[in-house]
């Protein structure tokens, strides 16, 4: 008779030990998890090794432009450097990331024991590391991506009609493969938030009354399941194209080079979208966590979501206003554009509300999600200026396009990201992070981002363009790039910072406790790091705050708030 | 006990001493900068002149909001002894007013935006008048130079634009590669050359002067070194400029240019042409060579892949872009040639120069490179 105890991975039987089998064993069980918080944590670890790659890409890049003239890279090696940063970061690290946290967190939120599809979960794990290992594995043939991370038709070309230079090895098939590979994970995962989210909510939960994490990951799945299958025929029409004889994007037999832009675009700029949205809802959590107040407005913040997700599909061609549009299509484009910054705008005075009249307590996490607002805010307002058509076509492809990106992604995106680790690292593990060094963490972050990402700004007004490996020394432009790759410098000390804080956290940081920021939502009715089955009882859930009601019934939202 | 509104205030007086250390940089870096706020004609200014509309009204929200922000976190923060806030969850006249005024800000921006779209546009190229005329000009985006060519006088010329002052220039844009951007900050913003369509720009050069121009598409390997000059000059010097470029290239008289002759002839003419050298029409077939789709390829034999040198010597920059083309240093006498002329330097190393770049030319002695320095820098 054999019996079987929980918790410990070894069966006992009345005759002897019998040999462990391959998934008890300890890498084993993180190969064959299914469940969704190793997953999570997997898909963290792997977001968080491509953001040291694409950092030392980043660094690479500003070693070669901190002076004129710079003979660190050679312009071939740059090319492929400065595709690689752009997609390893977007592909490999924010997606990855985000996706992480919402494997890790939106079950818990939901009240539910694990994701829908929980061995499809597994499979898009493993099939984003493989096509990330697939893309950085070009750079041991000496052929990585060279064309730029939205790798414009006809220079992605192997060859075409005319003697020119295009890419004749398998620098873009790489690329083309490797997103192909990256946009199935994607899908998958895709589907399983929608199906969780729509199926696997605790009783009470309404979607009305979901967590905003929660809601963003649901825009952003939506958003990936539509915008995807756009890059995937672009990329596969450019494989028909290298390897096949087609003439998609080859002008001089019907192809048009502008399919490619339009195809890639209907993709990239949803695409900008995903990226944030989830950063968005992040920064919804912590938010009212460490003002002890509710969110203001959730309505305003979820509909202002769905909005910015509809939106995102109308506005691709702002990427393109120099390319020749008729100019009733560019007024179109700056008139999208102009709709999807107001539900942007309206998150941010919603932010600010939530804050206003608080009990702000400036942890870690608090500290970076208040940076991101700081910092986004100037993303919006140069993206504003960008969508200014006349202007746009003095600024576009010039450093000031950068600088709008790295404020977004950076000063967005990956300080949410860093705002999330603080938060949920307790949830994790079941102990805290260091808040001094934390503390450190984000200041030197904080300096090291503006001084890289401000001076770009004035580059491109003083007419450096974007995607140049070198740039002489008499237009004076030395100063800034200088500027720059210090900042960049800083940056990566406070990613070094990070590290350290978070593995001495993860072996000698403080117990935690299951609630440790008093928080309100359902992840932290439970402990910390919860079982594998999340909850011993699937909670009832009567408000927006159901472990705030848990906790101070004398005061619980579901006796007062009326829900819009 | 009231709280002090600003616990620390020296904190935010050394914040807001940061503040002017940016524009005194942007006042000290600009100075020899291809600047869009330095203009010098009525597209670039009608652009670049939004720039201070966006900027005040982006000051005044940045304001706004940092300053809500920051008093917030000085204001509530948590203090001993603090009660637990008030649990608001939201107020919808707020949510309406925060909602509609950003939208309004918005669309005035837009009108503004809309209104710079049309003033630029194509179809709306100022119709020639006698104080205005029109100069047609197709710029040609090859890897990685620009070349020129004027219709309506023949003349090809490549790396530098030479027009009249207070004229309408009109811009055909043309790739049969791969994309690139026409861009002179001073003058007008990008248009791109996008292989297959026929994209076309205007733009007016009000004072006289040398104006850096440069390819804003990410293109290849060179991408970052494909410039060139816009060189304006008076209407008399346009015309006497242009009767010197519609000649045939002189032929050399002293026996160090004529010995460079015969070398360019056997090393570069396959790719370079020199009216009055190359026995084909120069012209006709290059016009029929960039006249892609349906017409010849670049790099068929009629079809010359580098740009054309008839008036070499007059140009003020070489190697698409990378090097001025400094004539007083290319003295075939001087002992240091080597070193301080510009054109000696790209035909002894054109791949140290400009890695990656399609100039294939075998390795020169010193003399033979004195030979072409003499016999390229003659032909004014």
């Amino acid at each position: 008779m054999a019996t079987r105890t929980i918790g410990e991975h070894t069966t006992v039987t009345t005759t002897g030990v019998r040999r462990k089998r391959f998934s008890e064993s300890y890498i084993g069980e993180w190969i064959t998890t299914t469940d969704h918080k190793q997953l999570g944590l997997m898909y963290l670890i792997t977001g968080f090794f491509f953001f040291v790659v694409g950092g030392m890409e980043a660094l690479l890049i500003r070693t070669q432009l901190a002076l004129p003239d710079g003979k660190v890279l050679s312009p071939q090696v740059y090319n492929q450097i400065f595709t690689m940063h752009g997609t390893t970061m977007i592909f490999l690290f924010v997606i990855p990331v985000l996706s992480g946290f919402g494997n890790y967190v939106v079950p818990l939120m939901l009240g539910a024991r694990d994701m829908a599809y929980p061995r499809m979960n597994a499979f898009g794990f493993w099939l984003l590391l493989l096509g990330g290992i697939f893309m950085q594995s070009s750079f041991l043939i000496g052929q990585a991506p060279n064309g730029g991370w939205f790798m414009y038709a006809p220079l992605s070309e192997l060859v075409a009609g005319h003697a020119f230079e295009a890419t004749p090895h398998m620098n873009a098939d790489f690329w083309l493969l490797g997103t192909t590979l990256l946009g199935i994970s994607s899908i998958t995962g895709s589907l399983n938030f929608v199906v969780t989210i729509f199926k696997l909510r605790a009783p009470g939960m309404s979607i009305n009354r979901m967590p905003l994490f929660s809601w963003m990951i649901l825009v952003m799945s939506f958003l990936l399941l539509f915008a995807l299958p756009s890059l995937t025929v672009a990329s596969v029409l450019l494989l028909l194209d290298r390897h096949m004889g087609s003439h998609f994007y080859q002008y001089g037999n019907g192809g048009d080079p502008l399919l490619w832009q339009h195809l890639f675009w209907s993709f990239g700029h949803p695409e900008v979208y995903i990226l944030i949205l989830p950063a968005f809802g992040i920064i919804s959590e912590i938010l009212p966590v460490f003002s002890r107040k509710p969110i203001f407005g959730y309505t305003f913040i979820a509909w202002s979501g769905v909005a910015i997700g509809f939106l995102s599909f109308t506005v691709w061609a702002h990427h393109m206003f120099a390319v020749g549009l008729p100019s009733i299509a560019q007024a179109f484009f700056a008139t999208s554009t102009t709709l999807i910054a107001i539900p942007t705008a309206v998150k941010i005075f919603n932010w600010l509300a939530t804050i206003f009249q608080g009990k702000i307590r400036l942890y870690t996490p608090m500290l970076f999600a208040l940076g991101f607002i700081a910092m986004f805010l100037i993303g919006g307002l140069n993206g504003a200026a960008l969508a200014v058509v006349p202007f746009d076509y003095q600024i576009t492809d010039s450093y000031f396009v950068v600088a709008h990106i790295h404020y977004v992604l950076f000063g967005g995106t990956a300080l949410a990201v860093f705002a999330g680790i603080y938060y949920w690292f307790p949830k994790f593990t079941g102990k805290l992070m260091d808040d001094r060094l934390g503390k450190w963490h984000f200041w030197v972050t904080f300096l090291g981002l503006n001084l890289t990402f401000f001076p770009m700004h004035i580059m491109g007004i003083l007419g450096m363009p974007r995607r140049v490996y070198t740039y002489p020394a008499n237009l004076g432009w030395n100063d800034l790039n200088l500027m720059a790759s210090i900042g960049a410098l800083i940056i990566g000390v406070g990613v070094i910072m990070f590290m350290i804080n978070f593995i001495k956290s993860l072996k000698y940081g403080q117990p935690s406790g299951d609630d440790p920021w008093d928080a309100f939502t359902l992840e932290w009715d439970t402990t910390s790091p919860p079982k594998k089955y999340n909850f011993l009882e699937i909670p009832v859930v009567r408000s927006r705050r159901p472990f705030y009601d848990k906790k101070y019934p004398e005061h619980a939202d579901w006796k007062s708030v009326v829900e819009h | 006990m009231r709280m002090p509104v600003f616990p620390r205030t020296k904190r935010w007086i050394a914040l807001l001493g940061c503040l002017p250390l940016f524009s005194i940089l942007f006042a000290a870096c600009g100075e020899n900068s291809p600047s869009i706020l330095n203009t010098a004609g009525p597209v670039a200014a009608s652009e670049s002149g939004l720039f201070w509309i966006i900027l005040w009204i982006s000051v005044v929200i940045f304001i706004l909001v940092e300053g809500i922000l920051i008093f917030s976190i000085a204001r509530y923060r948590e203090r001993p002894g603090m009660p637990n806030p008030f649990q608001r969850h939201g107020n919808m006249t707020l949510e309406l007013i925060w909602t509609v005024i950003p939208t309004l800000v918005l669309f005035v921006i837009l009108f503004f935006t809309i209104r710079g779209l049309l003033q630029v546009a194509p179809e709306n190229e100022p119709a020639p008048t006698a104080a205005q005329p029109r100069i047609e000009v197709t710029a040609i985006g090859h890897q990685w130079w620009w070349e020129f060519h004027y219709p309506n006088y023949n003349v090809t010329t490549a790396d530098t634009l030479e027009v009249p002052v207070n004229a309408t220039i009109h811009v055909n844009l043309f790739s049969n590669n791969v994309i690139h951007s026409f861009w002179v900050p001073a003058l007008t913003g990008k248009t791109d050359l996008v292989p297959g369509h026929e994209n076309k720009k205007w733009f007016v050069a009000e004072k006289e002067g040398t104006y850096l121009g440069i390819c804003a598409e990410y293109c290849g390997t060179q991408h970052a070194n494909m410039r060139f000059n816009v060189k304006v000059v008076s209407s008399d010097a346009f015309k006497s400029w242009m009767s010197t470029q519609q000649q045939a290239a002189v032929s050399p008289t002293d026996s160090l240019a004529q010995k460079g002759q015969e070398l360019f002839k056997n090393q570069c003419a396959s790719c370079h042409g020199i009216v009055g050298v190359n026995v084909k029409q120069y012209y006709d077939t290059q016009k029929e060579c960039t006249d892609a789709p349906g017409g010849k390829a670049n790099g068929t034999p009629e079809c010359q892949l580098g740009p054309n040198l008839t008036h070499f010597g007059s140009r003020s920059l070489i190697a698409g872009g990378v090097l001025d083309n400094n004539a007083d240093k290319c003295n075939p006498n001087n002992p240091n040639l080597l070193q301080e002329c510009n054109l000696a330097k790209w035909l002894k190393d054109p791949q140290g120069v400009k890695p990656g770049n399609d100039m294939a030319i075998g390795e020169l002695t010193n003399d033979q490179i004195q030979q072409l320095v003499a016999y390229l820098e003659g032909l004014k």
